[in-house]
């Protein structure tokens, strides 16, 4: 297929070059079906290494015990949870100050993801708070910020669905998501600046990080993993949202037509 | 000026004011902020009087006492600076042992004692295997023993 690069009327306005032609949505779409799979691979090794080192090979902790190993998933859900809601502040301003609709897509695609980590790393901590603490839940300044978080998630899903015209639900969406980013350092930070019952980080750019090395091995790796199941899951909710909004064009006609016949072919 | 710069603009400059705005929010609340009040502010008398609030701080060495109903325990939480006597009644969480730290939750009665209606263990950020804090208790025994 031959794409078309200048059009009659519009020859002032050059296409973008290099990789900043991703930015259409119709180039974005078959390079995110080619990369989702590769980073679904990489999500599953890295998390089967990691769950198998956190579970049979990292040793007993000397105060917690056995229950530590909550750490394995929590961390890394909380960890996930504040970071992909910067990365959708972040394509949020893009696409405010750029007009691109696939950055306003993208941070539409992160937001269901992010709401899960955000829900297990709750999750998780109550279910380590109760034998640990002896609470399920204290509204500490952690585990307050951190349930505003989830309901920032919630909200901004709500909005962008809520609103028909897409242009519209972009904006609104997207001044909630860069609103609501405020928040994340609010979280993080928030064991330093004032008094909680959840302890300060074991792992930080500032110290070395306070924690066994095969633990810290084990949970790192846990982190990339759900790095790379975000990005994967998120390149295949981007590319359904383009079908989704492209659905009149010419070009998500021919994709349709050809993904029905490969389909054909193989029955 | 392009339209694109006039909304980088007004995004950055939204999102600054947005910044100023939280922080000085939060630094007025930041007494309410606090989840538990170090028992030198309250010797010091900046906690709430005759109202339940938490102390945080680490169960002193040696304080653990219990009476003999088995369910009471009288306890002192210190910041290694002031120490505030603590009566509970209730299950500790496992976690909860002399030279850690606890949170409490209860009232201060006019004998200074503090009454608990509520005992948290705060647990802190350092995670070993057995065999290192076993090797580091050796490490001190060892040293403690050439001082003498």
């Amino acid at each position: 297929m031959t794409i078309s690069t200048t059009t009659p009327g519009r020859a002032a306005v050059r296409p973008p070059q290099g990789w900043l032609r991703f930015a259409a949505p119709q180039q974005f779409y078959p390079l995110a079906g080619q990369l989702a799979p590769w980073f679904a691979a990489l999500a599953a090794l890295l998390a089967a290494a990691g769950l198998y080192i956190g579970f049979f090979v990292a040793p007993t902790d000397f105060q917690q015990g056995e229950v530590y190993r909550v750490i394995f998933i929590h961390v890394p859900a909380a960890w996930m949870s504040m970071f992909i809601y910067l990365i959708m502040a972040f394509w949020s301003a893009v696409g405010l100050v750029m007009n691109t609709r696939l950055s306003f897509i993208v941070s539409q695609a992160l937001a269901p993801t992010g709401a899960m980590f955000c829900f297990v790393a709750l999750w998780t901590g109550a279910l380590w708070g109760k034998p640990t603490w002896g609470a399920y839940w204290v509204w500490d300044a952690r585990l307050t910020s951190q349930l505003l978080l989830l309901f920032l998630y919630f909200g901004f899903i709500a909005l962008t669905r809520a609103i028909e015209d897409p242009r519209r639900a972009d904006r609104a969406g997207a001044v909630l998501a860069l609103v609501g980013a405020v928040n994340v350092p609010i979280i993080y930070f928030s064991v330093q600046w004032w008094n909680t019952l959840h302890q300060g980080a074991s792992v930080s750019i500032a110290k070395a990080p306070s924690m066994a090395t095969i633990m810290l091995v084990g949970m790192l790796l846990m982190a990339l993993a759900a790095w790379m199941y975000s990005i994967a899951v998120a390149l295949w909710r981007v590319r359904a949202l383009i079908l989704e909004r492209e659905r009149h064009t010419e070009w998500v006609g021919a994709v349709l037509e050809a993904e029905a016949k490969a389909a054909g072919g193989v029955r | 000026m392009k339209a694109r710069n006039k909304r980088l603009l007004l995004v950055g400059g939204g999102v600054a004011l947005l910044v100023a705005a939280v922080a000085l929010v939060l630094s007025a609340f930041q007494q309410n902020l606090v989840f538990f009040h170090t028992p030198s502010e309250v010797v010091a008398g900046k906690a709430p009087v005759g109202r339940t609030f938490r102390i945080g701080g680490m169960v002193e060495a040696g304080s653990i006492k219990r009476e003999a109903d088995g369910l009471t325990v009288n306890f002192a939480i210190t910041d290694t600076a002031k120490v505030i006597p603590v009566s509970y009644r209730g299950t500790l969480p496992d976690l909860f042992q002399e030279g850690k730290g606890a949170v409490v939750q209860g009232t201060l009665g006019p004998d200074g004692r503090f009454v608990a209606s509520e005992v948290l263990a705060k647990h802190d950020e350092n995670y070993m295997p057995v065999e290192a804090q076993y090797a580091l208790d050796q490490a001190h025994e060892a040293a403690r023993t050439v001082q003498q």
